[in-house]
């Protein structure tokens, strides 16, 4: 959306091109669970095109529904009217913010915490980062848990502690210089390295960047990097958002980059839309367009400049993996044979289908912490799922589904191994390359 | 309606999930059908035909209309609420009780999922060949109230030929079966063809005993495209005349085919005037046989080109034109309207021309797919039901080709049947005798007229 949207202000054939068919029914998760309108796309959007006749007030009711969607996206793929429906759910949360529906002084306080403090500032993120990591690896986590003290927290805070990630030891920036040269420089493009991403899978952005250097391309890095905003805007904050946008762009040289890469399906879903997001913007709007058009999932770019499949060698994985695949991946960007493609690629390891691959694990941004029991519904569902495939590791590209699978197989007491694709390439370059 | 109802209503069915918020009911104020809109009064969901029946009794107590639903995906209105009205909503009655691998049959709950109909015989080595388009969501409840089509008519049948019970619960709220698992019965009136097809008018059906048949082992697909549409029908005839049933014989025209390369870029010419998707299916060397005969006959009456698929990928590959078909038409304005006149397979060129110059006198973008095995086409408009005057236009171009299909000796709706949208053109299609005996019909299974009023016909002329 942009930043000035509101439903009633909507172009309205983006509201009319639902022509109510269903077929987006059985695709949607929490339609599959309680079988009510209401909570299936085609009711959200009948409701969101009646605040936009003026028909109904934004609700609470209204509110709260819109916050029951996970907005993975499935309609979006099984649409045959080709709806943009992240488009209307982006709009009709900003509307609930902006009327203040939901608010209470807890949701109020966690949303201005998360959104406006955190998550705008890479540097207090990285503080974060290192206060959790000093908490993991003092033992202060193991006195929390030996003496029982989350029974301290509210009720529905006390399953959190379990789920705390664990923090890296260093972080993009210590692992990632500004810029890194192949020995035969092809293309030239910026990576991404993500707000999560940098504090808690910092070896994924370096795997990143190894893979890019192996497929000759110069990878430029800055090193300070805000969080793209997609937290902001799947959550109704579209002005911070634009913020995000403005203070990431003008970090990359877009002009003169060949692709600016992401690794994180949730962000990149996001990325691509700053054309739109900025284009009431006269100093952003071209750049910003430019920068949705040069934005790629990795994924993508490998397959795009063709991918160097790793040479055999004598020390091959022979591991069985299956592929999760991340809604704002193949629903959001429609990404969905490139990976399969790259793990296929990778000597020695077997792909193996999953079933349901494209259903939402329950993860959906901070859909676990808002609505935890329908993400925990569907978290149980896809780990039957990975289970009934018999591999024993999980590739996935996206921080929070990696996330909710890893601490879900934790509390199952199942030992797979969740890994990002990227991350299983560069460990073939580097048997490749004997560094392994 | 009286809020005492409504309280009275909660408290003698505690059980039964009744909803009435208006965010929860605007959800459920439409079906599939465009530009058809009202609120109920209520949607309720019994969970079993007892509880449907203590719903119905409620209702005509009280004389509230009752709007049966189970999707919500038909095209013609037939469950688009009627003013004051309870929709009575079957998708959480929705269990396969049965699979009778002995009688080849199968006993499902209304609001079963059509798609989990046919998975269920596919279990077990049968088959269940009704695939309206909407089946991923459809419920069989709603395929036998609307005797819904699909691709397979020609060969196979419609949704009536698979009936062979129904479970039924009356205005009165009475329990009727009707039909059993025998091939051969002929005691009494046939009461179950009188339900199928009925749009919840007569009764509302809560249980179906689905027919099932053995499964094709083989199957073979086809694509042929042609410069003239005329050519493409004149292989259906002489595909015809040569005894050999299609499984499938899908259409599209150039409007299709173009919005079909604008979306989905699957290669088909531009230029082309109609492409032919053939399928037939059967045991594997007739299969064989008939796909090699029907390959020279398209070649020998002037398909520009035709090629069969040697693999299931490959024939997936031919079918996508024909599977994105609706998908690209829908992308192209904001209202999508898809009609289903339907014409004797001899007239279908004409009624295609038709459709064509009428598109061309009104100016509006019509493209035209279909079923040419039954003559079955689906005209859909592309337009924007804000701009009334276009719709206006929309209107006009709409009545004059179902006057044509019904001079043609067809009928003004193939599957979607008459609900709202074709309630207007009904008259004229069946004449009033046809219309006077369906009236005593209804009166006679609802006297009171609660079991969704007004769609169609009125009672009152």
């Amino acid at each position: 959306m942009s930043e000035k949207e509101s439903l009633r202000s909507l172009d309205y054939s983006i509201v009319q091109q639902c022509m109510h068919c269903g077929m987006c029914l059985p695709t949607c998760p929490t339609y599959d669970a309680t079988l009510l309108e209401r909570n299936s796309p085609r009711g959200r959007i009948s409701l969101m095109r009646a605040v936009a006749d003026g028909n109904l007030e934004i609700t609470k009711a209204f509110g709260e529904e819109m916050y029951f969607c996970l907005g993975c996206l499935a309609c979006e793929t099984a649409c045959p009217a080709g709806v943009d429906y992240a488009h209307l759910f982006e709009v009709a949360r900003a509307e609930v913010e902006s009327a203040h529906v939901l608010d209470n002084p807890q949701r109020s306080l966690i949303r201005s915490l998360v959104l406006k403090a955190l998550f705008t500032r890479p540097r207090l993120l990285r503080i974060v980062g290192r206060l959790l990591w000093f908490y993991q690896a003092s033992g202060a986590q193991w006195l929390f848990r030996a003496l029982h003290l989350n029974k301290l927290l509210p009720n529905r805070f006390q399953g959190l502690e379990a789920q705390t990630p664990a923090a890296c030891v260093r972080f993009s920036h210590q692992l990632i210089k500004p810029v890194e040269r192949p020995k035969i420089t092809k293309y030239r493009v910026g990576v991404l390295t993500g707000c999560v991403q940098d504090v808690l899978f910092s070896s994924i952005n370096r795997d990143t960047v190894e893979t890019l250097i192996a497929n000759n391309c110069e990878v430029h890095t800055p090193p300070v990097q805000p969080c793209c905003g997609s937290l902001h805007a799947h959550n109704g904050d579209i002005a911070t958002a634009g913020q995000l946008a403005r203070r990431l762009i003008d970090l990359f040289d877009v002009e003169k980059l060949d692709a600016i890469l992401t690794n994180a399906a949730g962000c990149g879903s996001h990325l691509k839309t700053y054309g739109r997001l900025l284009a009431d913007d006269p100093l952003y709007a071209e750049r910003a367009a430019l920068w949705s058009a040069k934005l790629k999932d990795i994924h993508e770019w490998l397959a795009e400049i063709g991918v160097r499949p790793p040479a055999s060698t004598e020390v091959e994985s022979q591991e069985v993996v299956t592929y999760h695949e991340a809604c704002h991946l193949c629903h959001g960007q429609k990404i969905t044979h490139q990976p399969r493609e790259i793990l296929r690629a990778i000597p020695g390891l077997k792909l193996v289908e999953l079933p349901e691959s494209t259903w939402c694990c329950g993860s959906a941004g901070i859909y676990n912490i808002t609505q935890p029991e329908m993400a925990a519904q569907l978290q149980k569902r896809k780990l039957e799922k990975i289970t009934s495939t018999g591999a024993k590791t999980v590739a996935t590209a996206n921080p929070g589904c990696h996330l909710q699978l890893q601490n879900g197989a934790q509390q199952a007491g199942h030992c797979f191994e969740i890994v990002h694709p990227i991350t299983l390439l560069a460990r073939a370059y580097r048997r490749e390359s004997g560094k392994l | 309606m009286n809020p005492k109802v409504l309280s009275l209503f909660s408290s003698q069915f505690p059980s039964i999930l009744c909803l009435t918020r208006k965010e929860d009911i605007i959800p459920y104020s439409f079906d599939g059908t465009a530009a058809l809109q009202n609120t109920p009064v209520a949607v309720v969901f019994p969970r079993s035909t007892q509880e449907v029946a203590g719903v119905v009794k409620f209702a005509s107590e009280h004389l509230i209309p009752i709007v049966t639903r189970g999707s919500g995906t038909g095209l013609s209105g037939g469950s688009v609420p009627t003013p004051g009205c309870f929709v009575l909503c079957l998708s959480k009655i929705n269990r396969i009780l049965e699979v009778d691998d002995q009688n080849l049959c199968l006993l499902a709950e209304a609001g079963v999922i059509t798609a989990a109909i046919a998975k269920a015989a596919d279990d077990v080595g049968l088959f269940y060949p009704p695939d309206p388009g909407s089946m991923k969501i459809s419920t069989i409840g709603g395929n036998v109230a609307e005797n819904s089509g699909g691709l397979r008519g020609l060969k196979y049948g419609v949704t009536r030929d698979y009936v062979m019970g129904l479970e039924v619960v009356l205005a009165s709220g009475e329990i009727l079966f009707t039909g059993n698992k025998c091939v051969k019965d002929v005691a009494g009136y046939t009461l179950r063809d009188l339900f199928i097809g009925s749009e919840g008018t007569l009764g509302i059906i809560t249980r179906v005993l689905i027919k099932l048949i053995p499964k094709p082992t083989a199957r073979k697909t086809m694509l042929a495209i042609y410069d003239q549409v005329e050519n493409a029908a004149e292989t259906v005839s002489a595909i015809i005349a040569a005894k050999i049933i299609p499984c499938t014989l899908e259409f599209l025209d150039s409007v299709t085919i173009n919005c079909v390369e604008d979306y989905a870029k699957v290669g088909l010419p531009r230029e082309a005037a109609a492409i032919l998707l053939i399928e037939t299916d059967g045991n594997t060397s007739a299969v064989q046989e008939e796909a090699s005969l029907m390959a020279k006959l398209a070649t020998k009456h002037g398909a520009v080109s035709v090629q069969i698929a040697e693999t299931a990928e490959q024939a997936a590959n031919l079918a996508t034109a024909r599977r994105a078909a609706f998908s690209s038409l829908a992308r192209v304005a904001p209202t999508t309207i898809l009609e289903d006149a339907t014409v004797p397979r001899s007239e279908l060129v004409k009624m295609i021309r038709f459709i064509q110059q009428t598109s061309a006198k009104y100016h509006l973008k019509i493209g035209t797919f279909g079923h040419m095995g039954d003559g079955n086409l689906h005209p859909t408009f592309l337009t924007n039901e804000r701009n009334h005057e276009e719709m206006k236009r929309v209107e006009v171009a709409m009545k004059e080709i179902f006057d044509y299909a019904v001079l043609l000796g067809g009928t003004i709706t193939g599957e979607h049947g008459v609900g709202l949208a074709k309630k207007d053109f009904l008259n004229q299609a069946l004449g009033e005798l046809n219309i006077s005996v369906m009236r005593k019909m209804k009166t006679a299974f609802d006297p009171l007229g609660i079991l969704n009023p007004g769609k169609i016909f009125d009672l009152n002329p």
